[in-house]
């Protein structure tokens, strides 16, 4: 039997619209994956610091407030810092499309906008995760 | 990498990584927690259960923050339920415990159940076994939201927390078996709506009802316990039994929290000087190798089954020609 997937889904920065989260998490939920939800209003040492202890394989962040400039590499680093260089770091929400090759240089490995199905997010999960 | 000794060196990814193996329950778990087991039995494991929405999130995050303030380094493992049709779960207890969230010195770990019953998952007493080596102490252990039979936590835990909240059932509801049985401390939480009184009244009356005695003497009950307990007589311990206090608290505001914390020490001080402690040790551990030994023997039983067999005697039982028991008793023979 595979290892089973375990998520991280947290809403990072002040924004305070968790809907889209929360559909992502019962959508990962129902594919079988164990989804740890941590709520609103985390900040990037919030979120890796919980990302390390629960030792998940996928890190999923829900950004509308416009600060995943600032937020998301400050993330990436706080990660890597702790040895988790191997996790799959998701992101989505509000994101112009010119933002997204520069986060994708800095080390996020996806982008969900709006109207990205939940079983493309599924299916590039399980298509990516660290075996 | 050596995991082990990196954890026992308080390696926070190290021990995540050991609790990940522990989890997945496979021959690496075994064997680490192998190497981890003589390190362990140090900590004072608290067990905090209730019916969902009682407030045991929200009330761990307070503990673990009276402790933390200490300055002790505080373990937490949060039980939540996995979904019997996909086998994916939802673990939201992080969502209340925003205020330890970033903190290196408490160990927040989530897990879901993963289709066992009884209130926590078959590997959570392994998980807590990583936090323990790792040097945590306390440890909180958090269960699903639990009815009346998730009663495991009892056995697990030194001490344990019931939370009960105002106007949840009658007096009739408080002396049924169960989970009312377990508790070493009654929590009336969200004492600010009306009732709370009632309820705590309803506790205390509860417990004026009953023998405390008759609680301490049968705590784990299992055949290996029954077969080497003929030496192990009531004298074992002594001094007055434990009376659980009934607290109120308000835990989003941090009400009572102090009070909690005192009577926590006492009962662990009452548990060693009455000898309790050990007895429950024993218990405890007994009651897993018993779990271990009826896992082994069934693997290898149905390993040393011939299919067809299994597949005749189970076909005859689903056919209503055959009874359960005396399909068992068949397959026995056959694999012996």
């Amino acid at each position: 039997m595979a290892a089973t997937v375990r998520v991280l889904i947290a809403k990072l920065g002040l924004d305070g619209h968790d809907r889209g989260a929360k559909v992502v998490a019962r959508a990962l939920r129902d594919a079988g994956m164990e989804v740890i939800y941590t709520g609103l209003r985390q900040t990037p040492e919030m979120v890796a610091e919980a990302a390390l202890q629960e030792d998940v394989d996928v890190v999923g962040l829900s950004m509308l407030s416009g600060a995943h400039l600032s937020l998301l590499p400050r993330l990436v680093e706080l990660l890597r810092e702790r040895g988790m260089d191997d996790v799959l770091i998701l992101a989505g929400g509000i994101i112009p499309a010119e933002h997204v090759p520069r986060l994708q240089e800095l080390g996020v490995d996806a982008v969900f906008g709006p109207g990205a199905s939940t079983q493309e997010i599924v299916d590039f999960i399980r298509a990516h995760v660290r075996q | 990498m050596d995991w082990v000794a990196a954890a026992l060196a308080g390696d926070r990814r190290a021990i995540a990584r050991l609790m990940t193996l522990v989890e997945e329950d496979g021959e690496a778990a075994r064997a680490v927690t192998a190497q981890l087991f003589p390190h362990t039995g140090r900590a004072h494991v608290i067990g905090v259960t209730g019916a969902p929405g009682a407030g045991k999130s929200t009330l761990v995050n307070e503990l673990a923050r009276a402790y933390r303030s200490e300055g002790r380094r505080v373990g937490v493992v949060a039980v939540d339920a996995s979904s019997p049709f996909s086998g994916g779960a939802l673990l939201g207890d992080r969502i209340r415990m925003r205020d330890v969230a970033d903190a290196r010195d408490v160990f927040v770990r989530s897990m879901a159940s993963r289709g066992h019953l009884g209130g926590l998952a078959r590997t959570t007493p392994g998980v807590v076994r990583v936090l323990d080596a790792a040097g945590y102490d306390p440890i909180i252990v958090e269960t699903v939201g639990a009815g009346q039979l998730e009663v495991e936590i009892a056995q697990l835990a030194h001490t344990v927390i019931v939370v009960d909240i105002p106007g949840a059932g009658d007096d009739i509801q408080s002396i049924k078996a169960g989970i009312v049985e377990i508790a070493d401390i009654f929590v009336v939480n969200k004492a600010d709506r009306d009732g709370a009184d009632r309820t705590q009244a309803i506790l205390e009356a509860m417990l004026e009802m009953g023998s405390p005695a008759a609680r301490t003497h049968s705590r784990a009950v299992g055949m290996l316990m029954e077969a080497c307990s003929v030496a192990e007589s009531a004298a074992s311990v002594s001094g007055a039994p434990w009376r659980p206090p009934v607290l109120k608290t308000i835990a989003v505001r941090g009400a009572g929290i102090p009070e909690l914390v005192h009577a926590i020490a006492s009962h662990r001080e009452h548990l060693q000087s009455s000898g309790e402690d050990a007895r429950r040790n024993r218990a405890r551990l007994i009651a897993e190798v018993e779990r271990e030994l009826h896992h082994r023997l069934l693997r290898q039983l149905v390993a040393g089954l011939d299919h067809h067999c299994l597949n005749d005697v189970l076909n005859e039982v689903t056919a209503h020609r055959l009874d359960p028991a005396s399909a068992a008793e068949r397959l026995q023979h056959a694999a012996g």
